[in-house]
This record gives C-alpha cells, structure tokens and sequence, in this order.
C-alpha cells in the first residue's frame, strides 16, 4: 500500500511540478508521519484480523449469553449456560481432563524433545540442516492419517499385538492399549514432536557458545554449566514449544475421537458436539469462553512458574 | 576442558537421537506398507503385495475433487496469507509504530486460541451474517491461521537484513515501490518461499476449521475424516497419503535445487 | 565559500521524549569539505538521516540548494549517502551495485558501462566490476560504496562515519583519498564522526556537536587553538584547565588572578572577557614546557613535582602534581632525544613554562 501510494504521489509530482501548499502539506505530513505510514501498510492483514478474529470471538462471548431455543436464540441477557456449565460436573470435569491429558503430552514432548534438540544445536557440527529436515519428514503426512497410525500401532490386530504375539508373550491380543486416555497422550505427544523440537532448537543454537566456556572456566564442571547457562538460555524455547503444544491439544478432538474412545473424550468433542447433533449453540459458546478463560489462566501460571524456576536455577 | 567434552557422552546421545527418529518415523512408516497389502482390512498379517488401492485412488472422483479443492485452498491461501505478513512485516520491521507490541500480539492470537474456538466463532459470525458456507470461508479462515506464521517467518528475514540497503536504494533515486522490487524482494525471496511452503502445508493439512466451515466441498483432510469411517476406503487414503508424501518430498527438493541455483546466478548477476 | 548549499533552519527532532537534535541553525557552504563531530548519541547521525530524508525533522526545515526539503522523499533529493556499513546489495556484484541509481539516467549501456568504468578508475578498483559483493574486503566495499553515490553526482556527499569499520592504516589512507577525490570532483561533503583527529584532518570546517546541540562550528585550527568553550576544548584534544578570575583589563592585555598558577598576562582577544569575570585559564599539554631546574623568569611558570609518565612513541606525557591543586597536569612533550631518562625521576621538581599567547580564557559560570 505504502509503495503504491508513494508511486502515485511521485508520478503526479512529475506530471504537475508547481504543487499547491495543500499538496505539499500532505505529502509533508506523509513523509514525516512513520505512524501514518507504517499503518496504512498494516491496515489490510489489521482488517482481516479484526473480520475474522476480534468480531468472531465478540460474537462468540454475546452468544454464551444467549439461549438456544429449537433452531433459534432467545436473544435476551441470561447466565443460564453458565449456570449449566458449573452445575453439571460432567462438562467441568472433561474440562479438566482435557488439560491433565495436553500437559501429559506437553510434558512428555518437551522432554523427549528437548535432548534431541540438544544433541542437533551442540552435537552435529556440519549437516544440521538435514537433521532437521529429517524430524520433519514424518510430519509431511496427513495428520489424520498420522492419527490413524496409531490405531494401527496400538489396534486389536495392530502392530504391537501382532507384534507381541508371534514373539510368544501373549496368545490374544491385549483390547486395553487402545481407546483410553494413555493412547491420546502417545498419539498426541507423537503427532506434536516437531512443534517442540524447533523452538527448543532455535533458542539452544543462539547461544553464545564462549557463556559455556566462561561457566566452565569460573569453575562449574559441565554439568552445573548446563543447568546454569545453557538451561535457563533455553527457557524461552521451551516455553514456546510448551505453549505451540499445550494450546492446540487443549482443543483437539480428531485424536480422542480416533484413539480415545468413550473414557478419552475431552472438551473439543463435547464443544464439537454442542455445534452438532446436540445442537446447543449458546451451551457450546460458554463451554468455549470457560476453556479459553481456564487455559488462559492455565497460561498465566504456568509463565509465573517457569519465571521463577528460571530464577531460582540462575 | 582437555578433550572438549561435556558430561554426556557423544554416543549416548547419538542412541537417543536414532530411538527419537524410531519413534517419529515408526508410526508412519506403516501407512505406506498398508497401502501395498493386498486386503481392504488394516490389520496383520499382511496378504501380499497389490497397487490396486492405487488404481481405486485414480478411479476415485470424490477424492480427487477433494484433493483439487484443497489445492485451490491451498494456493490461494498462501499466496495471501504471505502477501498481508510482507506487508505487516514491513510495516513492524521499518517503522517506528505507536502501539507496535500490542498490535502484533493481536495478529498472533490465531496461535494461541485452540483452533476449535476459532472455527465455532467465525461458524457463529458466518451463520448471523447469513454468509453461505463454502470453500470460500474456509479459505477466510485459513488465511486467519496461517497470516501469523507467515509474518513470523517474515519478519525473522525482514529483520536478519540491513535496514540500510532499502535507504540506499531510496537514496539512489528509487522510490518505495521499486526499492521494494529491486531491494528487499531478492533479498527477502527465500523468506516467502519459505513462507508459502509453510502457509500452504498449514491450509492443505488443516481439517478443523474446514470441517466446520464447508457445506458440500470436502477438502483433503474432510475426505480422509469421513473415509476413516468407512474401512473399505482407508487402503485407497493410505494410498493418496504416500503419493502426497512422494510428491512433496520433490517438490520440496526442487525448491531446494531452485534456491541454490538462484543464489548462484544471483551472485554473478547485473541489475 | 559563502554561499550556502545546506541550510538548517530551526530544525529538531525528538523520538518520544528523546530529544536527539535540538533547535538548530546553521548552514553548509557549497564546495566544502563539513563534519559533524561529537561522541556517540550526540545526534550527528540523526541530523546526517534528516538531510538524506530517512528521517523527518520534528520542527523546522531543511533547504538544500535553496530547496525546501521536507516534503521531498530521499529518491527524490540531489544528495547521496556513504553508509557507515556500506549497505553494499548482496545480490548484485560491483557493477551493479554502481549502475543501481543510474536505471534512470537516460545512458545507453555503452555510456553507461563507460562511466562505471571511469568510477571505477577513480576509486582505485579498476577491473573489480564484476567482483561479488562478498568478495569485497572492507576497505573495497567502502570505495564501492562512494563510487555507487558519486556516479549520481550529488550536490552534496553523505558520509556516516565511513572509516570507522578500517583498521588504523586503512583508514588514514582512506582519509588522504577521500580529501584528494573530494578537491577533484569539488562536491560539498558532509561527513560524520566521532573521530576527532579524522575531522581535524579532513575537514574544512567542524560542527561539534553534544546532546543534540551545536556547541560551535568553526575550521579545525580556530578550534583546536581558540576554542571557544571548555566543552570543545576538552572534547577536541587535551587541556589543562584553572579556575580564575579577571583581575583588570588594560590596553592589550588582561590580567587573570588564579589560586594556582598565580596571576598571569593573557594578550587581549575580541572575545576576552571583562573585568570580574569568572573564567577557565585553558592550557594545552604540548604547550607546557617543561624545564627540570630552576629556571631564571619566574613569569608564567608553576612548579611541581613529577608524577606518572606514559611513552606514546614520538612523544611522551606525563603527569605533574601541583602543590595548590588535587588534579594532577599534563605535559606532552616531543621525545627528540632517545633517552627519556628526565621523565623517570619520580617526585622531582619540574618546572612549567608557557607562552603569553599559549593561554586561552573559557566562561566559567
């Protein structure tokens, strides 16, 4: 936009040199407002945002309000949802599952992430890019079909029975792997390894390798300089990698519906429900704001915690 | 420091390092094995060797329709979504904005909001709008997805490079529009091919909000969701998904091939 | 001289609260070689920025050949820049980092291929065009860099501090060269630094410049030896400085009482200042002679005892301590003998000498 606009001024500057003081006080303006400029530059990718983010989730928090009435709202004020939400356990609960379940598997991903990640920034002297491109392959597959892997790892006749089974240390295939919460977490933690390991990755090769060598040479052996240098540098990645897996599993409800079965249901597929065959719009609207407030303060303690870790290794 | 070692030995973490790789690639890796197995169950023992779930997927025209579909969304997608994270890019790389930190953290929200709150809201908005769903929307959702990752890879690019080059290029006489295109496009080229590579991944792999925002169009993954219901189709979806696998695998090469080539002849290039 | 190619007028600039250029006027003469010169952060930069329109001055304006600029984008003004870090294009080689502002020059490509050539002739690199730009050393970079705004031939030259990236040896090659190009070609330069001996030795005239102020323009020599403020003095070389006090002034001198050096002759300036007034007595190190007996005049002389010394090659200093003062003085002194054995006699008398004109009297509030 800035580049056209300036373009335009430019050529009409050519086409009638002698500009009036009204011209001239505009282009002033222009070119001494960086403001002006920069905004009008953001102006379009503001637009869409606030189209399709801030008005949506307005729209979404007026209609928790709301009630769902056949097909239609009952378009007054009412805490009713609400209400529903805190007196029917059962959407408190899931909720609450579904974050024990996303810190199971960001938990899980950062740690086994965070040595992998380690050994490509300070291990791999040439050829890290093709360490990298290699944890990412895996990740070009659909993640539906990455999903239905493991249906096909963990399956009655999948790889891990089978498996079991021509070794001899079982005759029929165990029915428990499948269809639990434990089988969402592995799906998850699998499906997610790559949004943990590049953050994780970029923060541990931007530090100054000459702070390890300083740590050592103030007399911490390689152990303690690890956890006192090279941990805390590496916090902010790991708090990304936390964030970019914690926050999208929260929600997810193609794993627990493939994997999960009846006792791995989490609150995406009650709030996916609401907007489907249960057909409760307003219900599914509070359900929303409650998880994005519960996540949110989730967030906020979470930071909290790992601040003041940071501090207390430091 | 007499060897140059740390505490943990090297081969340690080299064993760790390939039992990782076994974990991330084992799972997928059977998703083309059942694609050749001559039997419409996914299950062992396998039945032998067929590339007839091949031949059903060329035959399939849903599939096919669903892939074109996703594509379509895809391109554009990128193509847009790449276009307004150079502009706003720019905008918070080279200039100095009133207001700079929240407006990017409002852009990034996209990120941090469980995609399924995204995909009912702007259901919401879209339902009141009376605004017919279709492949259109969910391309408007997407682009709201993937614009904060193209304007981080971006402005990572647009802030590892001098500020200065644009200034002298402005200061020998180009004005923005051509500073842009002689200046920082070149320099900034591998940050949106980077870019629309990781914008059109995102849009072609995304099923949620596609899921709740298309009527009739199925993309991709909507096609593979309702084929997993349907046992007899999956041979045929593992099928497509290493096809996929294959095509992107070179095309990604090629790209790789392209840039180097580019950085070749753009080091012994005139204006 | 005289005629003013680059005018300020009243021009500031603020960046929130910073005030990085505060209201300043001054001109530029057409054909001289200009320095702004100041420690980092004074502003030099800033007001160098505002002149290539980078950035847009707060209040005020700035003509260039009579021009108003302010509402004239960079691209569109007759001046061009030396980057302090070249800003050499990556992605084109030496060649095309020198045609790059020429696209509209209306040269054929014959034409055009020759001018390059005769920059390039010019700025000692002949052959180099079709070097990439990372095939440059510093040194190379900073002549493409010239050559790249001189092919456009602007009636002012920017240059932001392009020496300071070169070693010592480079760089004093660098300044002979860029005095030399600049005689030749006639074009006024503008040039920034915070090198003082690099202004002194290129510069026509000097602007000093401290947090965002002016404090005096005037040529290398005026204020090297009659500066005209103790910010200036101090900031531009070495001195001693003594408080005193104008005692009387007579016909052609004025008497100056100090606690330290006693009271002393200074011979009358212009700007000498009137009687009662509180005044700095400024020396510089190089004008105290130092003489290590007892001499005969006791007229402009002080006594102390010697302290630290420091050998810099073709010339020593050192410290003396005066009985009356805490802040020891000092002495720079040619070393034209090998032998330096006077300065090695720690806490012996010396004797300080100066010449009548070596004084300089500064306002002291």
């Amino acid at each position: 936009m800035d580049q056209l606009t300036r373009s335009d001024m430019n050529s009409t500057d050519r086409t009638a040199a002698p500009s009036t003081n009204v011209g001239f006080a505009l282009r002033r303006l222009f070119r001494t407002s960086e403001a002006l400029r920069g905004y009008i530059l953001l102006s379009p990718t503001l637009l869409t945002m606030i189209i399709g983010l801030a008005m949506p989730l307005l729209v979404l928090f007026t209609l928790s309000f709301w009630i769902q009435e056949y097909l239609d709202f009952i378009r007054t004020f009412s805490l009713k949802n609400y209400f529903d939400f805190f007196h029917k356990p059962i959407y408190g609960k899931i909720l609450f599952k579904s974050i024990r379940i996303s810190g199971l598997v960001t938990l899980a991903t950062v740690l086994l992430a965070y040595p992998m990640a380690y050994f490509i920034a300070f291990r791999i002297q040439r050829n890290k890019l093709v360490w990298l491109i290699l944890i990412t392959v895996p990740f070009w597959t659909s993640y539906l079909l990455r999903v239905f892997a493991w249906k096909i790892m963990l399956g009655y006749n999948g790889v891990i029975n089978s498996g079991l089974k021509s070794l001899g240390f079982i005759t029929e295939p165990l029915a428990f792997l499948l269809y639990n919460p434990t089988a969402v977490v592995i799906t998850l933690a699998h499906a997610w390894a790559a949004f943990a390991i590049l953050p994780i990755y970029v923060s541990l090769e931007k530090i100054d390798r000459s702070l390890l060598e300083a740590a050592r040479d103030l007399g911490e052996n390689a152990f303690m300089s690890f956890v006192r240098v090279t941990l805390p540098l590496s916090m902010p990645g790991v708090i990304a990698a936390s964030l970019l897996v914690f926050i999208p599993t929260v929600g997810d409800y193609v794993t627990p519906s493939l994997v999960g079965g009846p006792s791995g249901i989490m609150i995406g597929n009650i709030i996916q429900s609401m907007f489907g065959k249960a057909l409760n719009w307003p219900l599914g609207a509070a359900i929303s704001v409650m998880s994005m407030l519960t996540v949110t303060a989730m967030i906020c303690l979470f930071l909290w915690g790992t601040h003041s870790f940071r501090r207390r290794i430091a | 420091m007499k060897t140059g070692r740390t505490w943990w030995r090297p081969d340690g973490f080299l064993v760790y390092a390939v039992a990782y790789l076994v974990f991330i690639y084992l799972p997928v890796l059977f998703l083309p094995l059942f694609s050749f197995n001559n039997s419409k169950y996914i299950a062992f023992p396998l039945k032998g060797f067929t590339l007839k779930w091949y031949q059903q997927m060329l035959n399939s025209p849903s599939m096919l329709e669903a892939l074109m579909n996703s594509i379509k969304v895809g391109l554009i997608v990128a193509l847009l979504s790449t276009i307004l994270g150079l502009m706003a890019a720019k905008a918070v790389t080279r200039y100095r904005l009133p207001g700079r930190g929240p407006v990017i953290s409002f852009i990034m929200v996209p990120l941090v909001i469980p995609e399924i709150i995204l995909a009912i809201s702007l259901l919401i908005l879209i339902s009141q709008a009376d605004i017919p769903l279709s492949l259109w929307t969910v391309g408007f959702s997407h682009l709201l997805l993937c614009t904060p990752f193209a304007m981080l890879v971006l402005v990572s690019r647009m802030e590892g490079f001098d500020r200065s080059l644009e200034e002298a290029a402005l200061d020998l006489g180009e004005n923005s529009w051509m500073t842009f295109w002689r200046v920082t496009f070149p320099i900034v080229l591998p940050g949106i091919v980077a870019s629309m590579l990781l914008t059109f991944t995102i849009s072609f792999d995304e099923f949620v909000l596609a899921f709740f925002l298309t009527s009739t169009d199925a993309t991709l993954p909507i096609y593979i969701w309702s084929s997993l219901r349907f046992p007899t189709k999956i041979p045929a979806v593992l099928a497509l998904g290493a096809s996929i696998f294959v095509i992107s695998f070179f095309v990604v090469s090629f790209a790789e091939w392209l840039r180097r080539r580019g950085v070749k002849m753009e080091a012994t290039s005139r204006i | 001289m005289g005629e003013a190619i680059i005018l300020f007028s009243d021009i500031s600039k603020h960046f929130g609260q910073v005030i990085a250029v505060a209201n300043t006027n001054f001109e530029i003469y057409r054909g001289e070689f200009f320095s702004l010169l100041g420690p980092s952060g004074c502003g030099k930069t800033t007001l160098l920025r505002m002149v290539a329109g980078f950035e847009a001055p707060t209040t005020g304006e700035i003509f260039i050949d009579g021009q108003p600029m302010s509402a004239t984008p960079p691209n569109h003004r007759p001046v061009n820049i030396v980057f302090q870090n070249y800003a050499i294009f990556p992605h084109l080689d030496v060649r095309g980092n020198i045609a790059f502002g020429m696209r509209k020059s209306g040269l054929s490509r014959a034409e055009l291929d020759q001018r390059i050539d005769e920059v390039l002739e010019l700025i000692k690199l002949p052959g180099y065009g079709s070097r990439g730009a990372d095939e440059l050393s510093g040194g190379q970079r900073q002549r493409v860099a010239l050559a790249r705004a001189l092919i456009k031939q602007p009636k002012v030259l920017l240059l932001d501090e392009p020496l300071g990236a070169l070693d010592k040896k480079l760089r004093e090659q660098m300044q002979i060269e860029l005095r030399q190009l600049q005689q030749q070609l006639g074009i006024t330069f503008l040039f920034v630094t915070h090198d003082q001996e690099e202004a002194l030795t290129l510069s026509d005239r000097i602007a000093v410049m401290s947090d965002g102020h002016v404090m005096e323009i005037a040529s290398p020599a005026e204020l090297y030896e009659s500066p005209g403020s103790r910010f200036v003095a101090d900031f531009i070389g070495s001195m001693n400085f003594f408080e005193g006090e104008v005692s009387c002034r007579e016909t052609s001198t004025v008497r100056v009482t100090t606690r330290v050096l006693g009271e002393i002759e200074v011979p009358l300036t212009t700007a000498s200042p009137t009687t009662g007034e509180r005044v700095w007595v400024a020396i510089r190190p190089e004008k105290l002679q130092p003489v290590f007996s007892e001499p005969q005049s006791r007229t402009n002389t002080v006594v102390g005892q010697m302290g630290p010394s420091a050998y810099l090659g073709d010339r020593s200093h050192f410290y003396v301590h005066l009985t009356q003062r805490e802040e020891p003085v000092l002495v720079a002194l040619q070393n034209l003998e090998r032998s330096l054995d006077h300065l090695r006699r720690p806490n012996q008398p010396v004797w300080l000498q100066w010449a009548d004109d070596a004084v300089v009297l500064l306002p002291r509030d």
